[in-house]
């Protein structure tokens, strides 16, 4: 059944609307596919009982002919994603054993459309890294090997205490590493400054952040909410297209989501290029870039260019604001958003003498490091005295990034073509233990998106000089994913898909 | 405001007169069937935790969504306080642990209030007006309550009260007196009373107090204030300022200085204990809630509410001065409460207004206050008093028999023209009857006779005996001009 894992999700689709294959045999597959690869841990929850009555439901749905749009496709579902009578935990120990009687909007409209849930997807814990390390579940390894590691090594590593491996970025990495290792058709995942798009960029997969409150947050264990959105990673900018257009829509549980009709997006992709206007950043050629990332953009630049695309210099001038601003903003939301996880109604509770130590041991053992650094920055530039110094300029750089952005895009430019990350996929312990910086710099190219509220796709465009996937940014207007979509494909097309060697975890 | 110093106001200690200064925040919990970021009732009583939902308890990724009877209860009382209208308010999460604060954080208005600043006009029982400024009014959650005798050694919660929407109303420091500071709580509620914003139930706590409270000698600049939280009834809010404000007193006299600090009054051992210190003081880490837009809406959203206002007490009141011709008192009395309002309107409507309110205050909430009963629960209706007012206007019975017959309706009920027929209680206006009745009285107290012509005083004694022998019937009036003219005392 190997060939149905392979299959993309509009594949997968097409072939189940011909009744060529079936939901049961496609889920089976899956679920196949994530017990032989439960070492890479992308998974923290497999739920193939409720996988398979729901593929057996989408089958006679699918015969009845009454199939909704994602009849049938096997999703994987990030951890941060409230699923009704699933565990939920961010993949925190302070929400230990959590089983929310609610579903969140994205993922009930997942299922509304005829989706297949597979299981819960691990993620940094709360959303919190770059890595995936710093979940209370254990890292994801990446499906993309380290580059030369023979066999042997590799199952060595794979079984013991897996350094060296490559991470499969973070946040989203149990989802772009199920996407990757072909353990489910699409996932779902969560964006604050780069959480869907790095890890894609890593795991050579297609994610899209749409604009924010294009998807709605209710449901979604909040990170920092006026940054978090909800976007899909799968293998291809159509399948992106497909999941955005059932994920995104109005919700009146949200007050930030937005009352706007959800385009058929798949109808943008193959649209034509030609003519539109492609700002490229100056600001975003950082110090230190590598060759291989320039080499990388300049290629995307080509693809774009060869499809008709106008290719302009833009100026960002704020960018250099963007990751120290969003390190004040998103961790002060986050200091507020992670008080109600106290040991007194749910989740995990270490009693103490009174309420206070009950509190502190609470938080201090449910909280891993990350998640604790960020809520002391976040609880310190929101302190009396501080607050004007940090909060209140951040927001400020925040206004002017925006308008950045809103003054390239009044000059004509419909989308602006950046690199993704920085770097590469590195390897598992190798990174941030000492300056946790380090960790955050991958995130430079990323969280302007966020701060600015617009949607970004990224996609491999090509491989680094040891074969490892990098991955290239769309920047669009504000909800203009369709232009994204569009573009992404023309750079699909060219550069062709990216996927590892072969199933050496297995 | 009130730039005058009354002397009265002051108080003395020992080493020469004090004022206190006072300034009051009330918390009003608003009149709506849900919550106000949450579709949980906001119905009091019930079980324990039986109105929560998922956003009350602060479950994982749950998002307030702002109720919009809520918002009009804040701009309608905005609007009964003559105050400012702000077009765009920001929600702020103010952050701080407690047990019954599921989110870690309350939804509360910081930087930009819904409301700013409006006047209360507030009258003592003297017959003076004080006009006592609004700084604010905005809405936040009520937090939920911890319970601590259900379990020998745990607490427990009920959030049944979490996320209700209240009003913080802030005054300015311009209260002078306890007196003041209970009168202007008082019309504050009676203006919410009317409004339908808040049902200004104390017992509840749908209506408390935080009172700041500081002294000076008067002239000097404001002294060190104090805060003393949660005050829940009108009484205490007068006592915990007198207690407070002696406090103060004693220990500037004793060459002290005052702490500004939080704290608590204890009405059963009348004294005020210490909360927290300023440095003890929370840093509430105010920023906006990034979960809601700011609150936004249009003057024409402000106007259609202001179209909808209720006759508010101060122009009630005035009303009821020149189309009834009441004195200020009693106009007062009858506006206190918007159900008396009405209860007067319609017994005085098409009566005299005067002998109406006479009626409605004098006997009727006497009765009413001896028995304990509120108005809504009069066993006498405005038509049946209006009907005891109509039979002493046309004269068919006396001031004495009306109240008679007022005691009658209230006991037995009834109608009460058909009482008076039944019973008997006409009066007797027949001059030949009250004749008779002033002869038969003359003849047997030829002596009393003699002493009234010299000492007319007398008079009274012959008026009650003529009144016995027609069993009270007798007009009054009728009787002693009879006897007057029959023992020529004209």
């Amino acid at each position: 059944m190997s060939e149905l894992i392979d299959l993309t999700l509009a594949e997968a689709r097409d072939a189940l609307k011909a009744k060529t294959i079936s939901a049961v045999d496609l889920t089976k597959a899956h679920v196949k596919a994530m017990e032989e690869a439960r070492a890479l841990n992308a998974y923290v929850l497999e739920t193939p009982d409720q996988a398979l009555a729901m593929a057996k439901a989408s089958d006679d749905k699918l015969a009845r002919g009454d199939a909704g749009p994602l009849e049938g496709l096997p999703l994987g579902i990030k951890d941060l994603y409230a699923t009704d009578g699933v565990r939920t935990t961010a993949c925190s120990k302070i929400l230990d054993g959590f089983v929310p009687r609610y579903e969140s909007t994205v993922t009930s409209q997942l299922w509304r459309d005829g989706a297949v849930m597979l299981g819960k997807l691990n993620n940094d814990e709360f959303a919190m890294g770059s890595s995936n390390e710093t979940s209370a579940m254990g890292p994801v390894v990446s499906p993309w090997a380290p580059p030369n590691w023979d066999k042997a090594r590799l199952a060595t590593a794979l079984k013991g205490d897996k350094k060296g491996l490559l991470v499969p970025g973070g946040s989203s990495g149990g989802s772009s590493a199920a996407v990757a290792a072909r353990l489910c058709l699409g996932a779902t995942a969560t964006d604050t400054g780069g959480s869907i798009r790095q890890p894609a960029a890593f795991t050579g997969t297609v994610g899209i952040k749409p604009t924010y409150g294009r998807c709605s947050r209710w449901g979604i264990v909040a990170f920092a909410s006026s940054l978090d959105q909800a976007g899909p990673i799968a293998r291809t900018v159509r399948d992106n297209a497909i999941l955005l257009r059932s994920m995104a829509g109005h919700d009146p549980k949200d007050t930030t989501s937005v009352d706007r009709a959800v385009p058929d997006y798949e109808a943008a992709v193959g649209r034509s290029v030609k003519g539109m206007t492609i700002g490229i950043p100056k600001e975003y050629r950082v110090d230190g870039m590598s060759a291989e990332i320039e080499a990388l953009w300049q290629k995307g630049i080509g693809f774009l260019r060869d499809a008709g695309a106008k290719i302009v210099d833009v100026s960002l001038p704020h960018t250099k604001y963007a990751l120290p601003a969003y390190y004040i903003v998103a961790p002060a939301e986050a200091s507020s958003n992670l008080a109600r996880y106290d040991g007194v109604r749910y989740g995990l509770r270490v009693d103490g003498k009174d309420i206070a130590e009950m509190y502190e041991n609470t938080r201090a053992a449910g909280f891993g490091k990350e998640v604790r650094r960020r809520i002391m920055i976040g609880t310190y530039v929101l302190s009396a005295g501080y607050y004007d110094a940090y909060y209140v300029r951040a927001q400020k750089i925040r206004t002017l990034i925006r308008q950045d952005f809103e003054t390239v895009y009044h000059a004509g430019v419909d989308a602006i073509l950046t690199p993704a990350t920085p770097s590469p996929a590195f390897g598992i312990g190798e990174m941030g233990s000492a300056d946790p910086v380090e960790m955050y710099l991958n995130d430079i190219f990323t969280v302007t998106v966020n701060m600015a509220g617009l949607p970004g796709l990224a996609l491999p465009a090509g491989t680094s000089d040891q074969g490892l996937p990098l991955g290239l940014q769309l920047i669009g207007r504000p909800f203009d994913e369709e232009a994204l979509f569009a573009l992404g494909e023309v750079i699909e097309q060219a550069a062709g898909s990216f996927a590892p060697a072969e199933k050496w975890w297995v | 405001m009130n730039a005058t110093l009354d002397p009265k106001k002051l108080i003395s200690g020992a080493t020469g007169d004090w004022e206190v200064v006072i300034g009051m925040e009330i918390h009003a919990q608003v009149t709506s069937h849900s919550k106000l970021f949450s579709g949980a009732s906001t119905a009091f009583g019930g079980d324990q935790n039986a109105h929560v939902s998922l956003v009350d308890a602060a479950m994982p990724g749950m998002l307030p969504v702002i109720n919009e009877e809520c918002v009009k209860q804040a701009v309608r009382t905005g609007l009964g306080l003559n105050a400012a209208i702000n077009l765009r308010s920001v929600f702020d999460r103010k952050n701080y642990f407690y047990p019954d604060l599921p989110q870690g954080y309350q939804i509360s208005q910081y930087k930009y209030p819904i409301v700013g600043e409006g006047i209360v006009l507030v009258d003592l029982p003297d017959g003076s007006q004080i006009t006592v400024g609004i700084e604010r009014l905005h809405l936040e959650q009520d937090a939920g309550k911890s319970l601590h005798d259900q379990h020998p050694t745990m607490s427990y919660v009920d959030l049944n009260r979490s996320g209700v929407a209240l009003m913080e109303i802030v005054s300015k420091p311009d209260l002078r007196s306890s007196e003041e500071a209970r009168a202007y709580v008082t019309k504050l509620r009676t203006i919410l009373r009317y409004l339908g914003t808040c049902d200004g139930n104390m017992d509840e706590g749908s209506l408390r107090a935080d009172v700041n409270v500081s002294v000076r000698r008067p002239g000097d600049a404001l002294g060190t204030r104090c805060e003393i939280k949660n005050v829940n009834s009108i009484r205490f809010i007068g006592q915990a300022i007198e207690t407070e404000a002696r406090r103060q007193i004693a220990i500037i006299e004793d060459g002290g200085t005052i702490d500004q600090e939080t704290r608590l009054f204890d009405p059963s051992k009348g004294e005020t204990r210490s909360m927290r210190s300023k440095e003890e003081a929370h840093d509430y880490r105010y920023f906006p809630d990034p979960d809601l837009l700011p609150l936004e809406f249009d003057q024409a959203f402000v106007d259609a509410l202001k179209a909808e206002l209720p006759e508010l007490p101060d122009a009630k009141k005035a009303r009821f001065m020149k189309d009834y011709g009441l004195p200020p008192y009693d106009a007062g009395v009858l506006v206190a409460e918007r159900v008396q309002a009405d209860y007067f309107e319609a017994v005085a409507k098409g009566r005299d207004g005067k002998m109406a309110a006479n009626w409605v205050i004098n006997e009727l909430f006497g009765r009413l206050n001896k028995e304990g009963k509120d108005i809504e629960k009069s066993p006498v209706s405005a038509e049946q008093l209006g009907a005891i007012v109509d039979l002493i206007g046309e004269g068919t019975i006396s001031g004495k028999m009306a109240k008679d017959l007022f005691e009658i309706v209230f006991v037995e009920g009834g109608d009460p023209r058909q009482i008076v027929t039944e019973r008997g209680m006409i009066q007797v206006t027949d001059t030949g009857a009250i004749e008779a009745a002033v002869d038969a009285v003359m003849a047997q107290n030829p002596d009393k006779v003699e002493q009234a012509r010299t000492k007319p005083g007398m008079l009274g004694w012959f008026v009650g005996q003529v009144m016995k022998q027609t069993g009270g019937k007798a007009n009054p009036q009728a009787v002693s001009d009879i006897l007057k003219a029959k023992i020529g005392l004209e």
